[in-house]
Formats: C-alpha cells, sequence, structure tokens
C-alpha cells in the first residue's frame, strides 16, 4: 500500500507542512479577482473532475457535468493561498495538445503563449496510462507543473494501488493525489503550486527518450537550429516536434519572431528569480 | 548526402552567416521529407511511453473484479434492442415526475398569488384610490402575468431542472449522444446535437446555448435551427390541458355493458383518459424529435450542405450523482437564470394584454379587432384567430397562451358571469374551461391543431435573442423563427384539409 491521502496537515507526515500551508489559508476570491501575483492554468482530460478543482478552488460553482465538452468557454477565477494571489484558468477539456480541434488549440495556446506561472494537469488516477499521454506533452511545453491525481477514491474502489512517489519521479514535477469532491489532498496540492510557483520546486520533467532513431536525429538537428536563432527557449524540443508534425500555428510563430518574445520573457524570468 | 546530413553541415560547419527563422523553417520542412508518417510515429512514442510510466506506477493486486457494474449497465443502455425503450422509458418517467409533482406546488402557488395576494393587491389600490386603469395596467395586466408564469413556469422548472441534471451527472447523457449519433449523421447533423437537444426539452434558450459544444459551424446552426423542436417547458402546460380536455374526452364513457355506470367504470374511465392524454403528449413530444430529423436532413442538403464532422466521445464512468449539490446549482444556473428571463418579458405583456382588451376604437377593443382580423387565417388551418392573437401576444412567454386565449373568448363570446373582467388573466376548472372553449367554436379538431401549433412554431423571443447572440446573425435568427412558423401552418392546414375531407366534424 503506497498511496497516501493527506486528509489532514498534521497527518501530512514527512512532506514538511508547516502550519502557515495549510487550507486553513485557502481564501476564494471567485471572479473577483483583480491584482494576482500568479497564473495557473488547469488542464486535464474531459471529465477527471477538472472542474470539480476548479470551484472547490476558486469557490465558484460552474456547473460540473458528467460529459465530455462541458466547459464550453473558458472560465477565470481566483483564490488566495498562504499571503499570495493566484489567477486560475480552466482549459478545454482535450485528450491531446496536438491541436486537431479547437478545444485542444485554445488548450495548447495558452500553455504555450500565456505562458503561466504553473500549469495544473488533472490526471483520473483509474485511467492513468490514457492520462499521462497530454501530461507528457505538458510537460515536453512547460517545466512548471503539477500533476494533480484526482479521483483516488474511484482508483481505491477499483482495487488500484498507485505509487505516486514513483510517478513523481518519472515524471520529474510534483503529484499529489487528491480526492476533488470531498477536498481530500488539497492542503499539499496547494503547498505544490504555491511551491512551484515561486521557483523553490524547480521540475526537471521528463521528455520523450525512446523515438526511433531517424526521429531522434532530425529533432536534434532542429532543436540546434533552433537554440541558435532563440537562446534561452525553454522548450525547444517541442517546438521541433510541432515543427516537423506540421504545425502550422507554431510555424507562424517561429516565422514572426513571437518564440523569441517568449524566449526573451524566459531568461527575464530566470533572472528575476536568480539574481 | 541526404537532406539531413547537410542540414548537420549547415549547423555544424558554418556558423556564419547566422542563422534565421526561416533557415529553420526550411530545415524542419525537409527533415518533414526525410520521415514517414512522422505524426503516427510521435503519437506511438508518446503512447508506449505513457503506458511505460503508468505500467510502472500502478500494480493491482491479485483478482480483477469479474463483474464490471459500468460495463453490465452499457449493454443494456447502448444495446441495439434496449437502447431506444430505456431511452423512452426514462423520459417519460422525468416528465411523469415532472407533469405530477408539479401540480401541487403550482395549485399552491395560484392559489396564494391569484387567490389571495390578487384581491388584497386590489383593496389596497381601491384603498389609495388609485385610477382604475392604472390598477388595471398593473394589477390586472403587470401583476397577473407575473404570478401565472410563476406559478405555472416554477414549480417543473424546479423538478425538470434537477432530474435532468442528476441524469447528467450519473453520466447517462452521453450514453444517449451514443444511441442517437447514428440518426444525427444520417440527417448530416452532428452527433452531439442530441446533447443540445435534450437540454432543449427544459429551455430551448438553454438547449441554444449548448450548441458551444458543437465545434463546426455549419452543424451547430443546423443544432440551433432545429433546437424549437424539442418541445420546452413553457409549452407543456399547453399540450397537457388541452390534451386532457379533447383527447382524453375520446376515452369511452362507458366500458361496462352495464346499463348503469358503477364507480369502478368512473375510475376505469378517468384512468383511461389520463393515459391517453398522456400517449397523446408524449406523441407530440415524439413528433418534434422526428421534425429534428427530418428538418436536420433537409438543412443539410440545402442551405447547410458540408461534410459531417467525425468526432470521439468517451462514455465516461458512472458516477452517484450528488444530489444536494445538483439540485443547489441547478435551481441557481439554470430554473432562477431561465425564470428571470421569462418573467422580464411576461410583465410587459400583461399589460399590453389588459390595454388591448381595454382601449377601444369605433366602440370595439384592439384585442377583438385583432381576434376578427386572423379569424378567416385560423379558420383556415383549423384553428381561430383568438388562438393566433393569444400566440401573438405570448411571442415573449409560452406560458401565457392558456389564460388568454380564455380571456379572448370570453371577450369575443360575449360570455357574461365568467372571467373576471376584460383583460384579466385568470384560471378555471377543467369542466368550465371546456364549456367556455365549445361555446366558442372550439371541436376536437381545434384541440389537435393547437398541440400542433404549439410544438410547430417561432420560438419565444428569449430564445430568438439568444440565437441572435449565438449566431451574431439577424439572418439566422430571422430563419430560425420563420422557418418552423411556416411548417406550423403548413402542418395544421394539411390536417386540417384531411379532417375535412374524411368527414370529421370542424
Amino acid at each position: 500500500m503506497t498511496t497516501r491521502l493527506p486528509d489532514h496537515p498534521t497527518s501530512c507526515a514527512g512532506c514538511a507542512c508547516s502550519g502557515a500551508h495549510s487550507a486553513a489559508n485557502l481564501s476564494r476570491s471567485g471572479i473577483n479577482m483583480e491584482n494576482w501575483d500568479y497564473v495557473v492554468a488547469l488542464a486535464g482530460n474531459p471529465n477527471t473532475g477538472k472542474s470539480t478543482v476548479f470551484n472547490a478552488l476558486t469557490g465558484l460553482r460552474q456547473h460540473t457535468g458528467n460529459w465530455p465538452g462541458k466547459t464550453v468557454a473558458r472560465a477565470e477565477g481566483g483564490f488566495e493561498y498562504a499571503g499570495k494571489r493566484y489567477k486560475l484558468v480552466d482549459l478545454p477539456g482535450t485528450y491531446s495538445l496536438l491541436a486537431t480541434s479547437d478545444d485542444e488549440e485554445v488548450a495548447r495556446d495558452f500553455i504555450l503563449f500565456g505562458q503561466p506561472d504553473v500549469t495544473l494537469v488533472v490526471v483520473d488516477a483509474t485511467r492513468l496510462e490514457r492520462n499521462l499521454n497530454l501530461v507528457l506533452q505538458v510537460l515536453e511545453i512547460t517545466d512548471r507543473a503539477v500533476v494533480c491525481l484526482n479521483l483516488m477514491d474511484e482508483a481505491r474502489r477499483h482495487g488500484l494501488h498507485i505509487d505516486e512517489r514513483r510517478l513523481a519521479r518519472d515524471l520529474g514535477v510534483p503529484v499529489v493525489p487528491t480526492v476533488a469532491r470531498s477536498r481530500k489532498g488539497f492542503d499539499l496540492l496547494l503547498q505544490m503550486i504555491a511551491e512551484v510557483a515561486d521557483g523553490r520546486a524547480v521540475g526537471l520533467p521528463h521528455r520523450i527518450q525512446n523515438e526511433p532513431p531517424a526521429l531522434k536525429r532530425a529533432v536534434s538537428t532542429l532543436v540546434r537550429q533552433i537554440e541558435a536563432v532563440f537562446p534561452g527557449l525553454p522548450n525547444a524540443r517541442w517546438v521541433a516536434l510541432r515543427l516537423l508534425d506540421g504545425d502550422e500555428r507554431v510555424a507562424e510563430a517561429v516565422s514572426k519572431g513571437e518564440l523569441g518574445n517568449l524566449a526573451a520573457t524566459a531568461v527575464s524570468m530566470a533572472a528575476a528569480c536568480h539574481p | 548526402m541526404s537532406i539531413i546530413q547537410l542540414a548537420h553541415q549547415r549547423t555544424e560547419r558554418q556558423p556564419n552567416p547566422p542563422l534565421t527563422r526561416d533557415d529553420i523553417l526550411g530545415t524542419a520542412q525537409a527533415l518533414r521529407w526525410e520521415i514517414d508518417d512522422f505524426h503516427e510515429k510521435l503519437t506511438e512514442t508518446l503512447y508506449a511511453e505513457a503506458a511505460r510510466i503508468a505500467d510502472r506506477a500502478v500494480t493491482r493486486p491479485g483478482h480483477t473484479p469479474g463483474f464490471d457494474l459500468d460495463r453490465a449497465i452499457d449493454r443494456i443502455v447502448t444495446s441495439r434492442v434496449w437502447s431506444f425503450p430505456v431511452m423512452m422509458l426514462l423520459l417519460t418517467i422525468v416528465f411523469w415526475i415532472t407533469i405530477s409533482g408539479a401540480n401541487v406546488p403550482s395549485e399552491m402557488l395560484s392559489s396564494l398569488l391569484i387567490g389571495k395576494v390578487y384581491p388584497a393587491l386590489h383593496q389596497i389600490a381601491a384603498g389609495i384610490g388609485l385610477p382604475w386603469w392604472l390598477s388595471g395596467v398593473l394589477i390586472d395586466g403587470m401583476y397577473l402575468a407575473t404570478a401565472w408564469v410563476v406559478s405555472v413556469m416554477l414549480p417543473p422548472m424546479a423538478i425538470f431542472f434537477p432530474l435532468f441534471t442528476l441524469l447528467e451527472d450519473f453520466g447517462y447523457l452521453p450514453r444517449v449522444a451514443f444511441n442517437l449519433d447514428s440518426l444525427f449523421k444520417k440527417a448530416g447533423a452532428h452527433g452531439k446535437q442530441a446533447l443540445s437537444m435534450m437540454m432543449g426539452f427544459g429551455c430551448n434558450a438553454a438547449g441554444v446555448v449548448s450548441t458551444r459544444i458543437i465545434d463546426s459551424p455549419r452543424e451547430r446552426l443546423i443544432a440551433i435551427l432545429t433546437n424549437n423542436f424539442a418541445l420546452c417547458n413553457g409549452r407543456w402546460p399547453t399540450q397537457i390541458l388541452i390534451a386532457t380536455l379533447f383527447i382524453g374526452a375520446l376515452a369511452p364513457a362507458y366500458p361496462s355493458a352495464s346499463p348503469l355506470p358503477s364507480v369502478g367504470d368512473f375510475a376505469l374511465r378517468a384512468g383511461l383518459a389520463g393515459l391517453i392524454s398522456a400517449l397523446a403528449v408524449v406523441g407530440i413530444a415524439m413528433l418534434g424529435v422526428f421534425l429534428t430529423f427530418a428538418v436536420s436532413w433537409a438543412l443539410s442538403r440545402t442551405a447547410l450542405r458540408g461534410e459531417v464532422s467525425a468526432f470521439s466521445l468517451e462514455l465516461p464512468p458512472y458516477r452517484p450523482p450528488r444530489v444536494l449539490q445538483t439540485i443547489y446549482t441547478s435551481i441557481i444556473d439554470r430554473t432562477l437564470f431561465v425564470l428571470w428571463r421569462a418573467l422580464t418579458f411576461a410583465v410587459p405583456a400583461g399589460a399590453a394584454i389588459w390595454l388591448s382588451a381595454n382601449i377601444h376604437i369605433g366602440g370595439v377593443s384592439i384585442a377583438e379587432h385583432l381576434v376578427n382580423l386572423l379569424n378567416p387565417i385560423g379558420v383556415l388551418v383549423g384553428l381561430n384567430g383568438v388562438i393566433l392573437v393569444a400566440y401573438l401576444f405570448a411571442i415573449p412567454a409560452n406560458e401565457i397562451v392558456i389564460p388568454t386565449v380564455l380571456m379572448l373568448t370570453v371577450l369575443v363570446t360575449g360570455m357574461s358571469g365568467v372571467g373576471a373582467g376584460a383583460g384579466v388573466m385568470f384560471q378555471m376548472g377543467d369542466a368550465d374551461t371546456l364549456a367556455l372553449l365549445r361555446a366558442g367554436g372550439w371541436t376536437l379538431l381545434t384541440g389537435i391543431n393547437l398541440m400542433l401549433f404549439s410544438l410547430i412554431h417561432n420560438p419565444c423571443s428569449t430564445t430568438l435573442l439568444t440565437i441572435y447572440k449565438e449566431t451574431g446573425s439577424r439572418k439566422w435568427a430571422a430563419a430560425a423563427a420563420l422557418l418552423p412558423l411556416a411548417l406550423g401552418f403548413i402542418v395544421t392546414f394539411f390536417v386540417t384539409q384531411m379532417w375535412r375531407l374524411l368527414g370529421g366534424a370542424g
């Protein structure tokens, strides 16, 4: 039995919960968010409880339905935690970020160009394999991610045991088991969001390595060129993959130099975080 | 030397001149030729990696559960044979609970708002010496319209929306979409239209908003234009009352052969009449579903031609719904939202009805002028002028059709001793209503045609406004109004002509 749900902050042994970082410090701001310190993007497959997580964090009551495509527009809300104000952006639920539909494009563009401080990926613990496809794609774009391993109660009911520490090691980003319906695990979730947002936790995200050799060679060639033109770009590998896949939106971003802006911001942010 | 090697040389051996953005695109273009099926290879790699990581993290202890409840339910509700009967049964149960459950609170609200508050308001008006026309517009017009809409609309919506939301939370709706998908595809529309149609059964305005889940503009327009054929809440009361009065009356008077009817015969007759009228209402609702398919089919082959887009629909796991939270959110998000919009239209409509019945031109009220004007058209399609005028007033909210019909009938037939005066909307017992309508020249044919016309006519102004907002086009909003209206006149005209040809009365 390796799955552990921190029900109370005090029972959360070994994860360095200080009193200041408990859900008691959470204050939900609904839609009244004027100035925020950090932007958190909320991604996930459809029907993983993403909207429930959104509602639990913001205190809004956006209707959550048990069918895909429920979130028809991008919803935004806010919350305050440990003295910092967060803006939470609920992206449409998608299975991938390959931009083959409007929903996928909206989610992809926000994670790429919106440059959220944290991307929170909600994952259905009972369908881990399918959900990890999206997680791996998010991790190709950004290293500032937290995985919310939701529906842990259902996983347990199905007799599944999930080793979230091993998962976190393999993915290279924090993984927090939760039951969003009853807000179990939210203390740790909030703490991890805060640590990734302010740079205390630095992810070393998993990058796909087992491509066929021809693919790998092509990618590394292109990555070298991209890094030469856009120094400091955090996700050159992903850009290379998208260009090789014939993604017109990314090609346009390259030729217009929009990626250059991304790189410049990334460099200046890194400088600000580590002076 | 392959292109890849060339590209290598360019980056490694010739650092000058510096690379440009276009060089990157050029290299990418060149490399793409080198690799076959890049997209598939990438996807396969991704899936393999996800499977590997998931496999390391997840352990399934010894026995796997032999019985999968989700799969067992799915086997029934999406089966070839049982899916449609189960769907009909669930819908009938939802509507039956809505119809029978709404009766009591509706009557309580009506006896409070119309039986108690209404006379009290008149006393107050008389007490402070309000002129008769002002108290008429305010109390007999605006207040009564509001009271009627609240007492008729609020209870069914407060029951229907939570029930519907519970089905949704449970996970049944994707199965409905799954079942109807092939039918919609044959009609040239999107499978997700099943979901927006289901929403339309509650409220067409909500149904139109819910078409946002359809990505393709062409298929979304089809879903918007045909949403009106899903019989909405505002029209159920009309259907139920007319079915009870005219169709239920078709039940044989004395089922048993004995010359004197027994108590059992009366009970049997009441049960039979209830069943027949319920079936008539369900029949109208099913006709609406059929028209949805038929009109979608016609549109996708004429004005809105194009490719049918495929979509992958995941059948999510069944989940026990959270009852209390569902009731809360559905009442806040849907019930009160829709009620508020209905009220903003009902209040001015109430004033207009009262004024039209009390302002006289050449000794005849405006309402009567209108009735006389529209009567020839009404008779042609088996309706009458009163009904058409009522539908003019009911453009803001379909709920006020029946009270307006009764008020205008009193006015036209000059019956005395019923009602509460010109321009006052009221409600009477079933027997009184039937007697009044028969005096107004109504027959079984009028009843049937009213039920048909109630299904097939222009959407209410709230829905039209929503369509305009969603499409951003006056043209499509107008089409959404005129298309069903024309269809309604055609259908009622043919029913009437056939009826008369076959020698039916009326």
